[in-house]
């Protein structure tokens, strides 16, 4: 492999409400990113994606896409400006930041 | 895929030709522009119904000395975001004064029906057979229009008109 | 103002039944989002960054009471409390979800409001002078030429899928405060030599990628003959606009391939066809929609009431307020008053349900039952006797809305940016609210005068920044936010496209960046210049030799 393998994540938004979620473990989708499913290589990313694909199907959500990670510390942080805004809400509007991210903070 | 006509599905009595296929000689046919434009002249012999089908980037202004060789025309929308034949199709009807059947091919689908209605159309090749099924309460989903379109013309419609009334 | 009769109640109600029936097909899966996306657009509906996102068009920024009673009505419930007020006379809601968008429609429906084409590539909210009607100096309402392109362009069959978004604006007065150069199309109402109004028409400005000033493509259009001519502008967008590209499928870049002559030589071609066909508008649809913009029973008062100057004598913040934020009004004793939707640190734009109220109580109780919205994000209570205006400015101070910055400094426009916005590299607002915590001092913003700042989060330009007299544009360096800074631009009657300065800089310098700009302006002005007319008069040169020295 030429690059070294970095973490991802499969994120996108629910289409009832168009809330940002995250695919987790359990196979459902949660707004917490900390609870999201870790892809540790190539073929587990292609995996959530086709899990996401099938959510998309199903109108569960809308517009799933990979997301790199970094998980220094035990903790699911997306990595670049966009995705840190998505995952703890507008900073103009701190209150509206989302529960877990909240909580860490 | 389906055919609206007169807002119900019927049979396509119509067979779209390849450019290197034989013409049957009598069928009713539609082939391309650029058959016409090779066969034009062989043509004028033929016994039989004649269409051509335009791609998006042909204007109908191409065929307007022809037009009366035609019986049908055929407007493809590439994309439904594509929406050029729109406006073709105003032009053919209003200014061409084009009588035979226009037809809505490509990507034609039920959010679009109305406004295909409205520019002339009066034949549709549609996307799927959901979209077909829609057909009347696509029609019906809006009565009133703010401005005249294909249907004006003899008797010339006011800005605001009652579609129910066409 | 433009009130429904029960044909655009029936009209605007199928629509709602229409697009609920539409979402219906979208939960159910029958439509896929590629096939819902272009229909949830056309009823104003985004999937922005972190929600939907419904923008309601304001038509030419005019409303009732009634009207933004609604709006707030609909914040507090479907929403968060609040509404963003847009730079084309639109409020955003960026809350709400997809089930509950019919309903919101339905009361919309039910104050006579939609949001019809306010997004997709079709022709837009029509916008116009939100001081139409009570300055001196306009030819005619421009409103009853804008309701009259809004009816025409609703739901048009033809032009319901453009290669792209179209905006067009009317001006009826030389000083422009629609930006109409840096629109699709620009209606700029005239006198013409017979007495009778027509129309001079500007075509291809625009902002984005490639900002451009509209052209002239024809002078004194009677007015009978507006929309044919509009029909043929964009019936020969329709077939030639490109469609390879939505980076150049605006009709600037058609209008700049083709050639101006050409482009006109095509239009009038098309217009000579349908000029007196079936939209050569009849005058009893003009007498009818002008009647509904008939001015209000104006009372004969004062020019000059004397409590109303004691009163600014007695108040200086009163007084500082009336300095900057209001406006002279074509009838003797009234005024027309700015309502800044920029407080300190504030987001530009943005109203509180309860500001929403407030205002609306305002308009119903000193201003006719009327609101208007601007193109710069804030509010407008057109038609206020001098002798209320204390009494509005009490009530805005006490809901925060008496900011005295209506053209300075902290006025600034700002693009919801990397916070909300699906398309952004950067955030905007942030900046907006740093400068304007910057320059809090009154005293230091009303020194350096007229200052247009404007803030884009992407080079789509949805915060005007080509037209700023300075612009920022945010840009993304390897995953950091960093601001292009532009000198030059202005929305007006003079409009230019400001230039790029230099380097950009990072998200920590951008605000003493713009400092150094102002200080720079200061040393150079020339008695009571603008910043604009300094840096028109001195060139670049000087501003960007201390910024970069400096920085």
């Amino acid at each position: 492999m030429k690059n070294v393998w970095k973490p991802q994540i499969v994120t996108a938004n629910r289409l009832t409400d168009g809330a940002i979620v995250y695919l987790a473990g359990d196979g459902n989708w949660t707004r917490s990113i900390g609870r999201s499913l870790v892809a540790n290589s190539e073929r587990e990313a292609e995996e959530i994606l086709a899990t996401a694909n099938a959510a998309v199907t199903a109108c569960q959500i809308v517009g799933p896409y990979l997301i790199e990670v970094s998980l220094e510390g035990g903790v699911v942080r997306p990595v670049g400006t966009r995705e840190w805004i998505r995952a703890q809400g507008p900073t103009v509007h701190p209150e509206f930041a989302t529960e877990p991210e909240r909580a860490a903070a | 895929m389906p055919l609206i006509k007169d807002g119900t599905i019927v049979p396509d009595s119509w067979r779209t030709v390849a450019d290197d296929a034989p013409l049957p000689p009598s069928d009713p046919v539609i082939i391309s522009f650029a058959r016409w434009q090779k066969d034009r002249d062989a043509l004028a012999g033929r016994n039989g119904q004649l269409g051509i089908r335009l791609s998006s980037a042909q204007s109908p202004a191409l065929i307007a000395d022809d037009l009366h060789r035609f019986q049908l025309v055929a407007l493809e929308f590439p994309k439904f975001t594509d929406g050029r034949a729109y406006s073709y199709a105003r032009l053919l009807r209003e200014r061409h004064g084009f009588k035979g059947e226009l037809r809505a091919v490509g990507n034609v689908l039920r959010d679009q029906f109305l406004f295909m209605h409205r520019c002339g159309f009066d034949s549709f090749e549609v996307a799927n057979e959901r979209s077909a099924r829609g057909w009347a309460a696509a029609l019906q989903a809006i009565s009133r229009a703010y401005q005249p379109a294909a249907e004006a013309g003899p008797s010339a419609k006011p800005l605001r008109w009652s579609l129910s009334a066409r | 103002m433009y009130r429904y009769d029960t044909f655009d109640h029936t009209f605007v109600r199928e629509r709602v039944r229409q697009f609920r029936e539409q979402v219906q097909r979208r939960l159910s899966g029958e439509l896929s989002e590629d096939e819902f996306r272009p229909l949830r657009l056309t009823n104003g509906l985004y999937l922005q960054l972190h929600a939907y996102m419904l923008r309601v068009a304001i038509p030419y920024g005019t409303m009732s009471p009634t009207q933004l009673r609604a709006l707030a009505a609909i914040a507090r419930r479907y929403d968060r409390g609040y509404g963003h007020f847009t730079t084309r006379q639109n409020i955003q809601y960026n809350w709400p979800t997809l089930s509950d968008v019919p309903d919101i429609l339905e009361d919309l429906a039910a104050v006579e409001m939609h949001a019809i084409q306010t997004s997709g590539n079709a022709i837009r909210n029509v916008t116009a002078d939100p001081f139409a009607g009570a300055v001196a100096d306009e030819i005619d309402d421009s409103r009853i030429y804008a309701e009259i392109i809004r009816q025409w362009s609703t739901l048009h069959p033809e032009f319901s899928f453009l290669p792209r978004k179209f905006k067009i604006a009317v001006t009826a007065s030389p000083r422009d405060r629609t930006a109409l150069r840096f629109h699709d199309i620009g209606v700029a109402l005239t006198r013409l030599d017979d007495g009778d109004i027509g129309f001079d028409v500007m075509v291809g400005g625009g902002q984005g990628r490639t900002p451009m000033v509209a052209k002239t493509i024809r002078k004194g259009l009677p007015k009978q003959h507006l929309l044919s001519y509009l029909e043929a502008i964009l019936r020969v967008y329709n077939q030639l606009g490109r469609r390879d590209n939505a980076f150049k499928a605006r009709i600037k870049i058609l209008v700049h391939e083709t050639g101006i002559e050409k482009f006109t030589a095509l239009v009038e071609e098309e217009w000579a066809h349908i000029k007196d066909g079936a939209l050569t508008l009849p005058e009893a649809e003009i007498a009818r929609i002008k009647a509904f913009f008939a001015p209000p029973a104006y009372e004969s008062l004062e020019p000059l009431p004397l409590a109303y100057i004691e009163k600014r004598r007695a108040d200086t913040a009163f007084d500082r307020w009336v300095r900057q934020n209001v406006v002279a009004h074509k009838q003797a004793g009234y005024a027309i008053v700015n309502i800044s939707l920029k407080p300190d640190g504030g987001i530009p734009g943005d109203a509180t349900a309860e500001q929403m109220e407030v205002v609306a109580d305002l308009g119903e109780q000193f201003s006719y039952d009327e609101i208007r919205v601007t193109y710069e994000q804030n509010l407008v209570l057109p038609d206020v006797r001098l002798t209320d205006l204390y009494q509005v400015w009490e009530a805005l101070k006490a809901a925060a809305l008496e900011s005295p910055n209506v053209g300075l400094i902290s006025d600034i426009i700002s693009c919801p940016g990397l916070d909300y916005c699906n398309l952004a590299n950067a955030r905007s607002i942030p900046i907006a609210q740093r400068i304007s915590r910057r320059f809090a001092d009154l005293k230091r913003q009303h020194d350096i005068g007229e200052l247009k700042i404007k803030i884009s989060g992407c080079i789509n330009a949805c915060g005007h920044h080509h037209a700023g007299h300075i612009g920022i544009l945010g840009v993304d360096r390897k995953g950091e936010e960093y601001y292009q800074i532009t000198l030059g631009g202005s929305g007006d009657e003079n409009a230019s496209i400001g230039k790029i300065i230099g380097p950009a800089f990072s998200s920590a310098q951008v605000v003493d960046a713009v400092e150094t700009l102002v200080d720079t302006y200061l040393g150079l002005r020339d008695g009571d210049e603008r910043f604009l007319d300094t840096y028109r008069r001195v060139g670049e040169k000087p501003f960007k030799e201390r910024l970069y020295a400096t920085h």
